[in-house]
C-alpha cells in the first residue's frame, strides 16, 4: 500500500456540496422547457380488476388538455427483472393488480388541468377477487394475480448443501422460530419525476430521478419500440434512491409517450402520497428458521423457509429472494444448509431492492435467533459469533469466495465496546427504564455479478490548465460516489480533487453502465476510473519522459507536479506538461479510457443459489444500546457503535455519513416504520403516519475500523453503508432482548408489542 | 380567480399573477423560478420547502402566496452573501451534512431560523429545531454537527 496520498483517505467535502447547499443543484422536478406540458397519472382504485373500457372523451375535451394515453396506446411491453418473465406494463393492459397501478396518463397545460382531467376519465372495471396476504396467496384455490403463476409463486429459490437432516440429529441444541418483517419504505424525500422531450426526428431526450439511468435507457427503447440509440437519458441530481429508483416506472414511460403524442416536452412529478401507495417497498417476509448447534456453540445446520411478499409484479424480486436465501451462509461458517424461498404475488404494491437488498430480512431472523440460542445455552453472544466467524480465504459451501476480511477483528473490537459501555453505564435512576446492549453482524456483496452487462466504463479528458473532466455511467444518488470517483482520478493523475469536474450521466456521451445497486459504484466504477486515469497518465508520462529526459516508467505524478522518481527537482507542473503534450509536434488529444469488471465471476444461479457473485465481501459488527421504558413500552436507541471492514476508505467523511444514515434509518426499520394496509389499501401514505426517524431519534454513532486493504478494490476500498444496514436491526432487537429478556421476532417493535410482551412475561 | 400580488423575496419585489389558492411553494418554484426550495410532500410533513418569513421558519407548502404579501421572505437563494455561501451552508459542506441534497435547502433554512433565535443552541435544541425536517440519507448526525459548528463560527 502506497502512502502519502493527496486525495485518497481524506475527509474531503463532496464535489457537489456547495451547489446542493445553495439550492442551485437541479433535480428532475426543477427542470422545465419552453412549451412544456404537465402530466398526471390515473391510478387503479381496486386491488384487482379487469379493465372493460376506458372512455377519455370528456377528459380530452377539457380545455387545456392535450393528450390522454392508456395501455391501448402502447405496444404492450412488460418489464421485469428477468426480461423473459416481464409481467409489468407501464400502463395497465387488460387488468389492474394493485391500488395505485397506472391506468392512464394525461398531458395538459398545467398540473391542475391535468388533475381535473383525471376525474373525467371513465374507466369501467370488473372487480376481481383479490389476494393481499402472501400465505393465503399460496393456496391452490386463491385468486391468481398473474395467470402464468400457479399458487401465485413469482419466484422460487431452493438452496441446499450438506445434509441438514443428518446434521440436526447430531446437534446438541436445536431451535425453531417464526419471524416476520413488515413492508417498509425506501423513504427518499424526492418524489419520482420525469421530463421527456420527443423531437420530430424521432429521438427522445429524457431527464428523470433515476439512480440507475441505464435501466430506463434500455427499457424505454423496448417500451416505445424504438432503437436504443434514439434514446438519450440525462441524469439530473437524484434526491435519494436506496433501491427504489432503479427501475423505470409509469411516470417515466408516460412522460415519453405523452411527449411523442403531443410533440411537446412533458413533465410528470408524482406526489409523495403516490410514492407511498403506488411505488416500491421492501419485501415483507415471513421466515421460519431452524438452527442447530453443538454445545460449544458451533453452528451445524440451518433450515429456513422464507415467504416474501412480492406484491403485484416481479420487479427484481428474483434477486431479492436469492439474496435472502444465500446470505444465510454469511458471515458464519455453515456446513449444512437448506433455504427454501418463495416470492409470492399479491395484489399490493410491488416489492423490490432496498438498502441491503433482501439480506436484512433473513439476517434479522438469523441474528436474533443466534442470541436466543446463546441465551438458552448459556453462551456469550460475542463468543458464539467469534467461534463461527468466516475468515479470509475461506469459501462458503454455496461458492462465496472470501478474500480480504476483517470480520473477526470487528467482533473482538465489538466486545471491547460492550465491556466499556457496561462499565460507563449510568446507574439506573428510573426503575421503569431498562437498559440493554445488543449485537448484530454482517457480510455483504461488493458489486454483485448479475445477468447481463456488468462492466463500468470511464472517460477522462485533460484540459490544458491542468483541470480534468471525468465521465462515467454511474450515478450518485446521494451516497457520494461522484466524490469518491473524482478522488480516485485525482490521485492517479497527481492533481487535487478540486481540479476534477465530474460529468453526470448522459447516455449520448457517458459509457454504458449497469447502475447504482449492490454497492458496486466505488468498487467497480472506481476501478474503471483508475484504469482510465492510468491510460491518460501513461500518455502524459511519455511526453514527460522526453521533456525530462527520463524513462516513462520513472515519471511520477503528485500534487500537480510531474517529476522523475528519486529526483523531485527534475520536474514540471502538471498544467505545463499538458500544454507541452497538446502543443508540441503534431500534438496530442488527451483522453483516457478505462473499463473494468471483476474477472472470473460467474452469474449466480438464482434458483439453486450456487456461485460466487462478488469479487470481495465487506464485513462488520454493529453494537447498539437501548433504553426500554417498561411503563410506556417505548424503546429508544441511545448509542451505537459500528465496527466494520469496508476495505480502505476512499473518503473517511463520506464513509461515516453512509454508516450513520444506515444506523439511524435502521432505528426506524426496527421501531416505527410499517406500511399499514387494509384490503390492499395503504392506510398511511404520508410521512406523518409512516414514521421515519427525525433528528430527535439521532443518537451518538461511534465508528471504528477493522479495515483491510482489498487487493482488487480501487486503493483497497470495498463498500460501506449498505452492508451494515443488515446488522443494525438485529443489534437493536437483541439489545431490547438484553434489556427486558424478551426476544421479539417481529419488526417493527411497537410500544404496544412491548407492553403486551411484558404483561405475558410477568403473567407466566 | 387570479390576483396580482407583490412578494418581497430575498429583498427584491416580485409582481406575480396568482390564483388565490396557490401555495407560496408553487409560486416560488413555478412562477418565479426559484427551484432551490424543494417540494417533498406538499403537505407540511417533510420540511424540504422551509423558507424564512419575517424571521420565522415556515413551510412554504402550507402558506398561500397571497398570505405572504407584505412580508420578508427569505429563500435558500437569498442565503449566500456576496456570491459566497454563508456560515451555515459552509458548515453543511465542510462537515458532511449533505448527501443527496434534496432536504438540504430546507434543513439550512430551518438551521438559519434556529440560529437567528438561539445563536448557540445545545444539541437537544438543534435536534428539536430540525425535527420537522426529514432526511433519509445522513441519519442527521453530521447535520447536527454542522449546525453546532456553524453556531460557533457565526458572527453575531
Amino acid at each position: 500500500m502506497e502512502d502519502g496520498y493527496v486525495n485518497i483517505g481524506k475527509r474531503l467535502p463532496r464535489v457537489d456540496g456547495i451547489i446542493k447547499a445553495t439550492g442551485e443543484a437541479k433535480y428532475a422536478a426543477d427542470l422545465s422547457m419552453p412549451g412544456m406540458l404537465h402530466g398526471k397519472i390515473l391510478r387503479s382504485p381496486y386491488p384487482h380488476a379487469r379493465i372493460i373500457n376506458i372512455d377519455a372523451d370528456k377528459a380530452k375535451r377539457l380545455p387545456g388538455v392535450r393528450a390522454v394515453v392508456t395501455g391501448n396506446d402502447t405496444i404492450g411491453f412488460k418489464a421485469g427483472g428477468i426480461s423473459a418473465r416481464g409481467d409489468e406494463p407501464y400502463l395497465a393492459l387488460e387488468k389492474v393488480r394493485f391500488i395505485g397501478d397506472g391506468v392512464a396518463a394525461v398531458a395538459a397545460i398545467d398540473e391542475e388541468t391535468a388533475e381535473e382531467a383525471l376525474e373525467l376519465i371513465e374507466v369501467e372495471y370488473q372487480e376481481l377477487p383479490a389476494v393481499v396476504d402472501p400465505v393465503a396467496a399460496m393456496n391452490e384455490d386463491s385468486p391468481l394475480v398473474h395467470e402464468h403463476a400457479p399458487r401465485n409463486i413469482s419466484y422460487k429459490t431452493d438452496l441446499s448443501y450438506g445434509d441438514v437432516d443428518k446434521a440436526f440429529k447430531k446437534c446438541d441444541y436445536v431451535r425453531e422460530d417464526h419471524f416476520e418483517t413488515a413492508s417498509i419504505r425506501h423513504g427518499f424525500i424526492e418524489p419520482h419525476a420525469a421530463l421527456a422531450s420527443w423531437d420530430l426526428s424521432g429521438k427522445l431526450s429524457f431527464w428523470g430521478s433515476k439512480q440507475s439511468p441505464y435501466f430506463t435507457y434500455r427499457n424505454m427503447a423496448k417500451a416505445l419500440g424504438i432503437t436504443l440509440s434514439r434514446i438519450r437519458i440525462v441524469q439530473p441530481f437524484i434526491g435519494g434512491g436506496f433501491g427504489g429508483k432503479n427501475e423505470m416506472f409509469d411516470v417515466d414511460f408516460s412522460s415519453a409517450l405523452l411527449s411523442r403524442k403531443t410533440g411537446k416536452p412533458v413533465r410528470i412529478v408524482v406526489s409523495q402520497e403516490e410514492v407511498l401507495f403506488a411505488y416500491r417497498q421492501r419485501h415483507p417476509t415471513i421466515i421460519d428458521i431452524k438452527t442447530g448447534l453443538k454445545k460449544d456453540g458451533t453452528i451445524m445446520a440451518v433450515d429456513a423457509h422464507i415467504i416474501a411478499d412480492g406484491g403485484a409484479y416481479l420487479s427484481i424480486g428474483a434477486m431479492s429472494l436469492y439474496l435472502m436465501c444465500s446470505f444465510l451462509c454469511l458471515p458464519y461458517r455453515l456446513p449444512n444448509m437448506r433455504a427454501r424461498g418463495y416470492r409470492v404475488y399479491t395484489n399490493t404494491q410491488p416489492s423490490c431492492a432496498m438498502r441491503g437488498h433482501g439480506v436484512p430480512q433473513s439476517r434479522f431472523a438469523a441474528e436474533v435467533q443466534l442470541d436466543m440460542a446463546a441465551g438458552e445455552m448459556g453462551l456469550d453472544p460475542m463468543e458464539i459469533r467469534l467461534k463461527n466467524a468466516l475468515g479470509p480465504h475461506e469459501t462458503t459451501p454455496n461458492g462465496f469466495v472470501i478474500t480480504s476480511c476483517g470480520f473477526e477483528e470487528s467482533i473482538i473490537e465489538g466486545k471491547k465496546v460492550i465491556e466499556k459501555w457496561r462499565k460507563d453505564r449510568p446507574k439506573d435512576g428510573d426503575p421503569n427504564i431498562k437498559r440493554g446492549i445488543g449485537v448484530g453482524c454482517y457480510g455483504f456483496v461488493v458489486g454483485p455479478r448479475v445477468a447481463g452487462h456488468n462492466t463500468a466504463g470511464a472517460v477522462i479528458k485533460v484540459h490544458e490548465d491542468g483541470g480534468v473532466s471525468l465521465m462515467t455511467g454511474s450515478t450518485d444518488s446521494g451516497q457520494g460516489s461522484d466524490t469518491a470517483l473524482s478522488q480516485i482520478a485525482a490521485e492517479v493523475l497527481g492533481v487535487r480533487l478540486e481540479d476534477v469536474r465530474y460529468g453526470m450521466v448522459d447516455s449520448d456521451i457517458t459509457p454504458v453502465d449497469p447502475g447504482t445497486y449492490g454497492s458496486r459504484v466505488t468498487f467497480i466504477t472506481g476501478n474503471a476510473v483508475r484504469v482510465a486515469a492510468e491510460d491518460v497518465k501513461n500518455q502524459l508520462a511519455e511526453v514527460a519522459a522526453k521533456t525530462l529526459e527520463a524513462n516513462p516508467r520513472d515519471i511520477r505524478f503528485k500534487d500537480r507536479r510531474v517529476y522523475v522518481a528519486g529526483s523531485p527537482e527534475r520536474g514540471i507542473s502538471f498544467p505545463r506538461l499538458v500544454k507541452i503534450a497538446q502543443y508540441s509536434g503534431a500534438g496530442k488529444t488527451l483522453l483516457g479510457r478505462g473499463y473494468w469488471a471483476p474477472e472470473g465471476l460467474k452469474v449466480v444461479n438464482l434458483e439453486t443459489g450456487r456461485g460466487n457473485m462478488s469479487a470481495t465481501y465487506s464485513f462488520g459488527t454493529q453494537v447498539s444500546e437501548v433504553e426500554v421504558n417498561t411503563e410506556t413500552g417505548r424503546s429508544k436507541v441511545i448509542r451505537m457503535a459500528m465496527l466494520h471492514d469496508c476495505g480502505t476508505p476512499i473518503n473517511e467523511m463520506a464513509m461515516e455519513g453512509q454508516l450513520e444514515g444506515s444506523a439511524i434509518g435502521g432505528i426506524g426499520h426496527t421501531l416505527t416504520e410499517e406500511i399499514i394496509r387494509k384490503d390492499g389499501r395503504t392506510m398511511n401514505p404520508s410521512f406523518l403516519e409512516y414514521r421515519m426517524p427525525t433528528a430527535l431519534d439521532a443518537c451518538n454513532v461511534e465508528i471504528l475500523h477493522t479495515d483491510t486493504y482489498d487487493d482488487v478494490g480501487p486503493f483497497g476500498a470495498k463498500e460501506s453503508g449498505e452492508g451494515i444496514q443488515v446488522s443494525v436491526v438485529p443489534s437493536i432487537v437483541n439489545a431490547i432482548y438484553d434489556a427486558v429478556g424478551i426476544p421479539f421476532k417481529k419488526i417493527p417493535i411497537t410500544p404496544l408489542m412491548v407492553l403486551d410482551a411484558l404483561k405475558d412475561k410477568s403473567g407466566k | 380567480m387570479k390576483e396580482l400580488i407583490i412578494l418581497t423575496i430575498n429583498g427584491i419585489e416580485h409582481g406575480v399573477l396568482v390564483e388565490t389558492h396557490w401555495t407560496l411553494l408553487d409560486v416560488l418554484r413555478d412562477k418565479i423560478g426559484m427551484t432551490g426550495t424543494k417540494k417533498g410532500c406538499d403537505n407540511g410533513e417533510c420540511g424540504a420547502c422551509t423558507v424564512i418569513i419575517d424571521g420565522e421558519a415556515v413551510l412554504s407548502c402550507l402558506i398561500l402566496a397571497i398570505q405572504a404579501q407584505g412580508k420578508d421572505i427569505l429563500t435558500i437563494e437569498g442565503v449566500s452573501q456576496d456570491g459566497k455561501p454563508d456560515t451555515v451552508q459552509d458548515a453543511f459542506v465542510k462537515y458532511g451534512g449533505i448527501q443527496c441534497g434534496f432536504c438540504t435547502p430546507g434543513m439550512i433554512m430551518a438551521s438559519r431560523a434556529l440560529l437567528n433565535k438561539i445563536p448557540h443552541p445545545s444539541t437537544e435544541e438543534i435536534k428539536r429545531g430540525l425535527s420537522g425536517n426529514l432526511c433519509r440519507c445522513t441519519g442527521y448526525v453530521k447535520i447536527i454537527e454542522a449546525v453546532e459548528n456553524a453556531s460557533t463560527t457565526e458572527i453575531t
